[in-house]
């Protein structure tokens, strides 16, 4: 996959990780893209086998409870609603439906791209409802505060959003307080923190001691990235850097931070095999409420039951691997997956299924 | 969900600009990086920039890595 001095350089940094690493570590890579990354390039097995990189919850799709799947179901099933969703989320099974499953039910489900598409598909059906489902983290936000604030602004009141975006910075919290797997340093998401910056992150090494490093998404980048964290590990100097300085600004987009801010609040959410963590969601404010799915359809969040045998939640909490479940690559495969971490094309079941990771 | 790539910023037009990857063009939006400028790189997530591409610390990382001795 690498080129010429790319190729150099990746073999320096991967000379300097042997070089200054010592000791058993276990990092996590918190970003679904990263988890793919990892192993579609074979990073893992260029590395000391006593770094160990574990894949972490950061995967929109994954996170999303079963419960709110079966609301985003329950509202798929109104006659005048056209429901806007980006792709995964369609194929993940809620408790006894899917979206893919309404679909097939006559119901007008949409896979769109972006919010903007959302927004056309709201202009183009003046006489329907068109419920724009909001997953994703910090990246993904700003898009649809910005989508939001565009439909206020036109005038558009066919254009609900359902909001149910997560935050990383609480649930990487929530994990660290859980104490249930040990970790020495953080891969920190590159895109999320294009957003919002840096500075999130620094009760993690404050509080916890635990090294973070933002990383891109190149191989050379999260070389860089781990090649960071060893060393602040290895000299006991945990702390916040940027490996990805050419998209990531320490005090993150102030513009799409306002936009957030302006139309969301946060509250709590609920998360697959986490359950839920106050302050880590964000809801509609009170003056966008026109806009808001939760507030006209009633929707409240609920926690419903995994499906059995899954260990999809275990997986995002970096407590399992894949490969530790019974179901992986037998009963659940991307074809037939049983739960989301399967369905997600960033998902560590579906990345281990088709980059061939193994326990060699 | 995250995933974001770099795209070429060709006009403005607005709150809407022509983008431009891998030879192919299309719209974004730059409401979220309203400081951008044509001529520079975005990064495009989900129809908007999300971030302006700077190539001054993308050569600068370089320079860095280079640097590396390994002894």
């Amino acid at each position: 996959m690498m080129i010429g001095e790319e190729r150099t350089l990746a073999k320096k940094l991967i000379q300097e990780i042997f070089r200054i690493s010592s000791k058993e570590i276990n990092l996590m890579e918190f970003c679904g893209g990263h988890t793919v990354a990892i192993l579609k390039q074979g990073i893992r097995q260029l590395l000391p086998g006593h770094v160990h990189l574990l894949s972490g919850p950061g995967c929109p799709v994954c996170v999303t409870a079963t419960g709110d799947i079966d609301s985003i179901i329950h509202l798929s099933g109104y006659r005048d609603v056209i429901t806007a969703t980006f792709g995964d989320l369609i194929r993940v099974p809620g408790s006894t439906s899917s979206l893919q499953k309404s679909r097939a039910e006559g119901n007008d489900i949409r896979v769109v791209y972006s919010a903007l598409e959302a927004l056309d598909i709201a202009r183009q059906n003046p006489g329907k409802r068109v419920v724009m489902v909001g997953i994703g983290f910090e990246t993904t936000a700003p898009t649809v505060a910005a989508s939001i604030l565009q439909a206020a602004r036109e005038g558009i009141k066919n254009y609900l959003v359902y909001s149910l975006h997560k935050l990383t910075p609480p649930v990487m919290k929530a994990l660290l307080d859980s104490g249930e797997v040990k970790l020495d340093g953080i891969i920190c998401p590159g895109h999320v923190s294009t957003v919002i910056g840096a500075r999130p992150y620094e009760f993690i090494p404050l509080n916890y001691r635990i090294a973070c490093a933002i990383t891109g998404f190149e191989p050379l980048d999260i070389l860089e990235g781990i090649n960071m964290l060893v060393r602040q590990i290895e000299s006991g100097t945990p702390c916040v850097e940027i490996a990805y300085r050419r998209a990531v600004k320490p005090e993150g987009n102030l513009k799409a931070l306002e936009l957030m801010e302006q139309v969301f609040r946060v509250g709590s959410a609920w998360w697959r095999g986490i359950g839920e963590i106050p302050g880590s969601g964000l809801q509609l404010k009170e003056e966008y409420r026109v806009f808001d799915a939760a507030t006209v359809f009633q929707l409240t969040p609920q926690d419903a039951t995994e499906p059995a045998g899954c260990l999809c939640g275990e997986i995002l909490r970096a407590a399992k691997t894949p490969l530790d479940c019974p179901l992986f690559g037998k009963k659940c495969t991307p074809e037939q997956p049983v739960g989301p971490c399967m369905v997600s094309a960033e998902g560590a079941c579906s990345a281990y299924y088709l980059y061939g990771e193994s326990d060699g | 969900m995250c995933l974001a790539i770099p795209v070429k910023v060709k006009s403005i037009n607005g709150e809407e600009a022509e983008v431009e990857s891998g030879g192919t063009s299309y719209k974004a939006s730059i409401a979220l990086v309203p400081e951008v400028k044509e001529g520079d790189y975005v990064l495009l997530h989900a129809g908007y920039a999300i971030s302006i591409i700077d190539q001054q610390e993308a050569e600068e990382t370089l320079r860095l890595l280079r640097e590396i001795r390994v002894i």
